[in-house]
């Protein structure tokens, strides 16, 4: 499959700039605690890049995304604001979702971002619903669901796969396999080592691909949302991949020293990045600039979140009501 | 005027509100061949096409979680869910995401769905076909809660449930569904959040719901002469018009509440907190709350009708507080 260059280049760019976020949202979640403020849970979503960017980069504005707990990644990909997504960080007013949300709950629904979930597997039946309404005015978004190997587990994602199969809906259920629910292996969690063929119990198309690969996950997830946008039918992606952090801030480390080198190892931002220099489509300088204004933008984003002003606690009960 | 069933009002309102808006659509179990096992939405699938009546698998989870989806989407959908005891699979769903969705969101996404479900005993279903739940949904921030007694007030509570942009769980009663009403030939709404007297009194206040409006008629025919009763049918628990409520309490001093569920932690309860903590000063006696007793419906008949209030439950309230 031929990317072009500018494509590549700009997805690396947004891979980098999801690590940065995180790296920044660590360091303001820190500063939190040092003043006895504990800013809610924050799970990371380094070494996960290549799945939010490649699936993400086939979509548009009018097409959803249901993100999960861990779903900065996400966002980023479709497009948010770094800026209201590190203030809603903070519970600002000039967050993502006003301050009401939090790093489980960004919303940007005019570029199709329809939040991520607190609930592990609440976002896959919801993702049928942008997906039904596209089939039933006849037009051709696509609905993707993000979600991690312990969503996997849930009956109600089994419900969804059924139903999107039956109907032939528009929607892309992309699992995160980063091998860890929680603190649980995926061994103690799933009696067989892979998801991607319970797709072909429910009629559906189902792959498997190296999640660590922006160009594997790019070229699945075009062949997908194609199917989608055609109406031919849903697809399950099972993206094998790792996060490079423990499951959320406040639990330590308890996976493998080997298991963890191993995967560190196999890095997307690097992989992307030697593919890159290898085809001469960027430069050490380029790159070295590329990581400094990235790294310059989350800082500003920082800053702007720093200095944003908390809702007025006055107004907790608006947003209730349409 | 016309005489008119619960069912056909329902049925009407569902009709008028589909051609009015196309986004307005209609999914659950059985709705389109057999027009829902309870008949409410007969017909519905000949006049507007199985695109509009969506008939699903047995999977409350999926079509529940695609409807709050869709209506995030812009649809309307009047989501059907066949009992409120198989609600309890998709509480996440509701309570979780179409509750919640909007203010996460920081008021960004609108959640314009329809929860239709039917409760109540009196049928011999036993303990997982006769629950009353209202409470559970009027508990949590986020849904309306209708509840309507006649066939009047479940057609204009309908259109205006199709018609808002919130989350409203709207809940029929299974023994209503027969019952008769006047009804005029005009199109008509009723709003959500207006209680209405259904029988003017002076000297006992009973609030009540559902079928135990129908209850608390018959005991105030049962009394007349003897206890002049006040009967107020909430219509709707979410918007609550407590106002009614504490004008009736004040101009009679006595209250009763009678509504079908159990009577302990349920919604009469609260009626009672409110009234005491906001018109102690003119009750004369204490409040009391007829409900059903606290054990699971058992299945035998009698113990059936041993189990759930009947008018002669409410005279004798009415009686110990006259």
């Amino acid at each position: 499959m031929q990317i072009a260059q500018d494509d590549l280049r700009r997805m690396l760019r947004l891979m980098h700039t999801i690590r940065s976020f995180e790296l920044t949202a660590q360091t303001l979640f820190r500063e939190g605690l040092a003043v006895g403020q504990f800013l809610g849970a924050l799970h990371s979503y380094e070494g996960e890049e290549a799945v939010a960017v490649g699936v993400c980069a086939h979509l548009r504005d009018d097409d959803c995304v249901f993100s999960s707990h861990r779903g900065h990644g996400h966002s980023i990909a479709k497009g948010a604001d770094v800026r209201a997504m590190m203030a809603e960080l903070l519970g600002r007013e000039s967050g993502i979702s006003r301050g009401r949300g939090g790093s489980m709950h960004m919303f940007a629904p005019e570029i199709g971002l329809m939040g991520g979930n607190g609930i592990v597997g609440g976002g896959t039946p919801l993702a049928l619903g942008p997906a039904f309404a596209a089939q039933y005015r006849g037009t051709d978004q696509v609905s993707v669901c993000f979600f991690g190997d312990g969503a996997a587990s849930q009956g109600v994602f089994h419900e969804c796969l059924n139903l999107a199969s039956l109907w032939k809906l528009p929607v892309i259920y992309v699992c995160e396999n980063n091998l860890w629910a929680a603190t649980t292996p995926i061994c103690d969690g799933w009696p067989v080592a892979d998801l991607a063929p319970r797709a072909e119990s429910f009629g559906m198309a189902g792959v498997a691909v190296d999640g660590n690969d922006l160009l594997a996950v790019y070229e699945a997830a075009g062949e997908a949302v194609g199917r989608a946008r055609e109406g031919v039918g849903p697809t399950l992606i099972e993206a094998k991949t790792y996060r490079h952090r423990p499951h959320c801030m406040v639990i330590p480390e308890h996976r493998p020293e080997d298991e963890l080198a191993d995967w560190h190892a196999r890095d997307p931002i690097a992989r992307l990045e030697g593919h890159l220099l290898r085809e001469g489509a960027i430069s050490d300088v380029e790159l070295a600039d590329l990581v400094t204004e990235v790294e310059a933008e989350l800082q500003a984003a920082a800053d702007f979140a720093r200095e944003s002003a908390s809702p007025d606690a006055a107004t907790f009960a608006d947003y209730l009501w349409a | 005027m016309r005489n008119v069933t619960y069912i056909r009002a329902l049925n009407e309102a569902i009709a008028e509100e589909m051609k009015r808006d196309e986004a307005v659509f209609v999914i659950g179990e059985d709705v389109a061949d057999c027009g829902g096992v309870f008949g409410v939405t007969a017909g519905m699938m000949k006049r507007f096409g199985r695109e509009r009546v969506r008939q699903t698998p047995i999977s409350e989870a999926a079509f529940t979680g695609l409807a709050v989806g869709a209506a995030m989407a812009g649809l309307r959908p009047i989501c059907e869910i066949m009992y409120v005891d198989f609600a309890t699979t998709c509480m996440d769903q509701i309570l979780n995401q179409a509750a919640k969705l909007r203010y996460m969101s920081g008021g960004q996404v609108t959640v314009p769905l329809v929860i239709r479900t039917q409760q109540g005993g009196g049928t011999c279903e036993a303990a997982q076909h006769s629950q009353n739940l209202e409470a559970i949904f009027a508990h949590v921030p986020g849904m309306k809660v209708a509840m309507p007694s006649t066939p009047y007030d479940a057609k204009g509570l309908l259109k205006s449930a199709i018609r808002d942009h919130n989350p409203v769980i709207f809940l029929e009663h299974k023994l209503l569904y027969e019952t008769k009403g006047e009804m005029p030939r005009e199109e008509y709404l009723v709003p959500l959040g207006e209680a209405d007297v259904k029988r003017e009194g002076t000297d006992v206040t009973v609030v009540a719901t559902s079928l135990m409006v129908l209850r608390a008629l018959e005991a105030a025919e049962t009394l007349a002469g003897e206890v002049s009763i006040e009967v107020i049918d909430l219509r709707t628990l979410v918007p609550l018009d407590f106002e009614a409520i504490a004008a009736s309490v004040r101009k009679t001093g006595r209250l009763v509440v009678a509504q079908e569920a159990w009577t302990s932690g349920g919604f009469g309860g609260e009626i009672v907190r409110r009234v005491c903590e906001e018109c102690f000063d003119a009750l004369v006696a204490p409040p009391k709350v007829v409900g059903s007793a606290d054990v699971p419906m058992p299945f035998s008949p009698g113990l059936e009708q041993a189990v759930l209030p009947d008018a002669d439950a409410i005279v004798d309230a009415v009686r110990a507080v006259a």
